[in-house]
């Protein structure tokens, strides 16, 4: 066996080592010692973090199983780097007693799916991307389900497990008709032979509504407000971000990749599903009043706006889409960072609890703001830049139709938006949040978004190495 | 650097040094006056400048040009230059905020904040008159929009939520179709790279048949934010609901964002679909001019009646705009200063009025010249402007822009240009109605006989917009020299 084959998979190695570290340390560490599973996790991850960035050798392993090209590595940087916020965030809901004793199967299980986002990021075989979706899929199952003697929590993990599953074994059937009909599952060879049937499109078909499960787009969105209000508030951040911002990628390379052939068919679904996950998450998120089930339909919007790039099929489309994906989960790392702040602190997570916060946490409410703000596409936040950049990318292939329709509901959100904004800093309050001061890893992580929601869009560097990663048809 | 540069670095210096003030009165009052008179020296510099460099011979399109690459793989640059109509309207910007941070000297509550959104606002509105490449003006569009929301939300009256959410929300949706417009000169343009800048744009030019899209789609754009109508609607009640130097600011400066982004993207760009298509919009700004005057006449609020009667004067700036020759534009420039001027001047002696009175409805006022005289001769002053009195700077441009208007020689236009005319009729029916109703009479209210006059800054913020109105009136060749090499390479004409 050719061991140099795993020299590719550098990011993969160093996730594992990560991984067995911590695990190991919780086994034999004492009730006192778990604590600085904490720090040990944070440090670690940075350490990780980082060495994703030290030069990488690009190319294909294992016969095209694995393919690890320069937007592979990037986006995986990219996830990374929220996954470090995440940790960072996750330490006062993990520091109270009840679920202190499992902080070691957060961080391993964490650690886990995003393994499996690897795989499906870099897979380039189905067989590898479907282990690779399964192992990204399970053990965030059993997050959701981390507060299990929280009957929202346990109820969410029931629901994610049957739409995992439920869109796995669809996607699984999708794989299998396109096996029968094409005779591979390596991406290079369908690409190469690939030629537009009934049967192939069926094929494409089960396997796009499988991924559209895991992005939450409409109409396979119905799991996403009752999982995401019911998780732990860390883990719907990383729901929402790092797993999504996976699963985007995943779909973008295997329409570009494996069906960049049948670019007239996709073009007709995409075009659809984009205008009613945008208007249909935009119109569901108005009403909604507490903040979770809030963000849930927000960023359900937020994904048709990124499969708008994806939809492109250019290089363009491709690093606006990584860009776009890189900001999201700045912008909503931010936001769910305050709301679970709040939530660590007074267990208050609807929208009339935050009126007058401006009042008694200044700064809390303006990094709600500028993540609002920055979701919504106003300048002078990163939002405004992604969100250019993603149209920008549309109306290059006279997508002109899709790109206004998208821009008149980014007045609709707007609207949800500003009334977070109006309950924070106008409404007044007999009873707003008291004043209180998070623990220093939230600061941290608060800070790091504040930063990068103002930094991402003034200079230019990021979008300029992303762009020249992306790869097209 | 480029001096230019200045005008957005200034206001964000500002933005940072009011962090640290706390709410100590003195401290922001400090900053704010600083920052003020910086820039109000750093455009009257730009104007001198400017003069001496056309005076000179330079009768290139924009001046003072930098140009700084920022996203290379998409052609996006930092730009700035400016021509006359651009000195024009930061020197405009300069004496509003200027006046503005008088007018709310006594801002309560939280006067941070309050000027720290100022601040923001004022990055927009110079930014945009500085930059010369689409990407930075959306962007400054957007930067000065924004805080409209929380000035008015938060340090409103009446209805003032209700307001700002709508004022956001429809310019906002002006800006949505703006931006499909941008993109859409971008990808259409005949330039050999796609490009964002104006000049290279328009040297190149863009085909007739997509400019049939992009030009209605950028000039509604604009317009929503010019109060076109029907997309005025957002104007009186935002106007009314905000604070006075908010007023000042949004309907003397941020409304002429509308006007000048109406002439420079969507007439300088697109010529040929101008004048193909100025027709709908000729009659659309038309019914603007006289149905905002009209409603300036049944409106009881002093707020809303010139919040109406900026429908109508804004509505001619964009009227004056579309009949597409150089006599018609300098007048809408003129317009452009002396309407944000005028309105400015009127806006801020409301928040004075209404300061004192606790009343804007007119009908609870009377006899108020006995009180306080310098309020209400400054009242009249600008009454006097506004419905078009020689020596005054509302004469010389509505005389101006129908001059120009007149000269085509076609019935439809003619025909809409009496109409137009015909508002500076109903122009003086309601300012002369309100002069009469509040400064004359009797006084209908006993606290209102131990009101007292204006104090000395509020006097500083008068006396400079009377004394810019009446410069405008006396010597206005100032402001046709400053634009005349401006408008002559238009391709529009």
């Amino acid at each position: 066996m050719d061991l140099s084959n795993y020299l590719m998979m550098k990011q993969e190695m160093s996730l594992l080592v990560v991984f067995l570290i911590l695990m190991v340390y919780d086994l034999f560490a004492s009730e006192n010692g778990r604590k600085w599973l904490q720090p040990m996790g944070v440090v670690l991850f940075l350490v990780h973090t980082v060495l994703g960035f030290l030069p990488y050798a690009t190319g294909t392993s294992f016969a095209g199983m694995y393919v690890s090209g320069a937007a592979e590595v990037a986006i995986k940087n990219i996830l990374n780097v929220g996954v470090l916020l995440m940790f960072l965030q996750a330490n006062g809901w993990l520091g109270k007693p009840e679920s202190s004793f499992k902080r070691g199967e957060f961080f391993m299980l964490t650690l886990l799916t995003l393994f499996g986002m690897y795989l499906m990021i870099s897979s380039g075989n189905f067989l590898l991307f479907y282990i690779g979706l399964e192992t990204a899929s399970l053990p965030m199952a059993a997050l959701v389900a981390f507060e299990k003697f929280q009957k929202n929590s346990a109820e969410a993990g029931a629901k994610y497990v049957f739409n995992a599953v439920f869109s796995s074994a669809i996607l699984l059937f999708g794989t299998s008709l396109l096996y029968g009909a094409m005779g591979s599952l390596y991406y290079d060879d369908l690409s190469m032979s690939l030629i537009s049937n009934p049967l192939v499109i069926l094929a494409m078909v089960f396997m796009l509504v499988g991924l559209f499960f895991k992005i939450s787009l409409v109409p396979f969105h119905f799991w996403t407000p009752d999982v995401y209000q019911g998780a732990p508030t860390t883990i719907t951040a990383y729901l929402s971000t790092i797993s999504k911002g996976a699963a985007v990628f995943a779909l973008m390379t295997i329409l570009y990749k494996v069906f960049g052939s049948m670019v007239f068919e996709w073009h007709a679904i995409l075009w659809w599903v984009i205008v009613i996950t945008i208007t249909i998450g935009n119109i569901f998120a108005i009403r909604q009043t507490n903040l979770k089930r809030f963000l849930a339909f927000s960023s359900i919007s937020q994904a048709g706006y990124i499969a708008l790039s994806v939809m492109a099929g250019t290089p363009m489309g491709m690093s606006a889409t990584m860009y776009y994906i890189l900001v999201y989960i700045f912008s909503n790392m931010a936001a769910f960072g305050v709301i679970s702040a709040i939530e660590n602190k007074t267990g208050k997570v609807n929208m009339t609890d935050y009126n007058g916060l401006y009042k008694t946490n200044p700064y809390l409410a303006v990094i709600m703001m500028f993540a609002l703000f920055s979701l919504g596409g106003i300048p002078p936040t990163a939002g405004f830049f992604s969100k250019f950049y993603v149209f920008m990318a549309a109306s290059a292939e006279h997508e002109y139709v899709l790109v206004f329709i998208a821009l008149l509901n980014t007045i609709i959100s707007l609207y949800y938006y500003l009334l977070v904004v109006k309950a924070m800093f106008i409404n007044a309050s007999e009873h707003p949040i008291e004043k209180f001061s998070s623990d220093g890893y939230m600061k941290l992580s608060l800070v790091i978004c504040l930063i990068g929601l103002i930094v991402l869009g003034f200079t230019s560097g990021i979008y300029e190495y992303l762009n020249t990663v992306g790869f097209g048809i | 650097m480029n001096f230019l540069s200045l005008f957005v670095l200034i206001p964000t210096l500002m933005l940072l040094a009011f962090m640290p003030c706390k709410n100590n009165m003195h401290a922001i009052r400090t900053v704010a006056v600083t920052g003020a008179s910086l820039l109000l020296m750093l455009s009257i510099y730009t104007v001198v400048v400017f003069l001496n460099a056309r005076a000179a011979g330079d009768a290139s399109p924009m001046l003072f040009m930098a140009d700084t690459m920022w996203y290379p793989s998409l052609n996006i640059h930092y730009a700035v230059g400016v021509d006359g109509i651009s000195v024009a309207m930061l020197l405009l910007s300069s004496f509003i905020v200027f006046t503005g941070v008088f007018a709310s000297w006594n801002m309560t509550p939280q006067p941070r904040e309050f000027f720290m959104w100022f601040s923001l606002l004022s990055i927009g509105v110079y930014g945009f008159f500085i930059s010369i490449d689409l990407f930075t003006m959306v962007l400054f569009y957007e930067v000065a929009l924004i805080p409209m929301y929380l000035l008015i939300g938060l340090w409103g009256t009446g209805k003032k939520e209700y307001s700002a959410m709508k004022l956001t929300l429809m310019l906002m949706g002006g800006s949505a179709f703006m931006i499909l417009g941008v993109l859409g000169i971008y990808y259409s343009s005949n330039a050999p790279v796609h490009t964002f800048n104006l000049l290279e744009i328009a040297k190149a030019g863009i085909p007739l048949s997509l400019q049939y899209y992009f030009f209605p789609l950028t000039f509604v754009g604009f317009g929503v934010l010019g109060a076109m109508f029907p997309f005025h609607t957002w104007s009186p009640d935002g106007h009314a609901s905000a604070p006075t130097a908010v007023s000042m600011l949004h309907a003397g400066v941020l409304m002429k964002l509308g006007g000048y982004g109406c002439f420079r993207i969507a007439i300088f760009l697109m010529p040929q679909a101008a004048h193909e298509l100025s027709w709908i919009f000729l009659i659309l700004t038309g019914i603007s001019v006289v149905y905002g005057a009209f409603g300036a006449v049944v409106q009881t609020d002093l707020k809303y009646i010139n919040a109406y009667s900026s429908v109508s004067h804004c509505g001619l700036v964009l009227f004056a705009i579309l009949m597409l020759n150089e006599t018609a534009t300098t007048g809408a420039v003129m317009q452009m200063l002396s309407h944000g001027l005028m309105t400015a001047l009127f806006f801020a002696l409301i928040g004075m009025i209404y300061g004192r009175t606790h009343t804007r409805d007119i009908r609870e006022m009377g006899g108020l010249m006995k009180v306080m005289p310098f309020l209400s001769v400054a009242y009249v002053i600008a009454g006097l402007a506004s419905l078009g009195l020689p020596g005054l700077s509302g004469f010389v441009s509505e005389m101006t822009i129908f001059i120009g208007a007149f000269q085509h020689d076609d019935m439809f236009r003619r025909v809409f240009t009496i109409v137009a005319v015909s508002s500076i009729v109903i122009t003086a029916v309601y300012i002369l109605r309100v002069v009469g109703k509040i400064l004359y009479g009797t006084i209908q209210d006993k606290h209102h006989e131990h009101l007292t006059d204006a104090t000395w800054y509020e006097r500083l913020a008068v006396v400079t917009l009377i004394v810019c109105i009446a410069g405008i009136g006396m010597y206005p060749s100032f402001i046709s020299s400053l634009i005349r090499n401006s408008l002559s390479y238009m391709a529009a004409w």
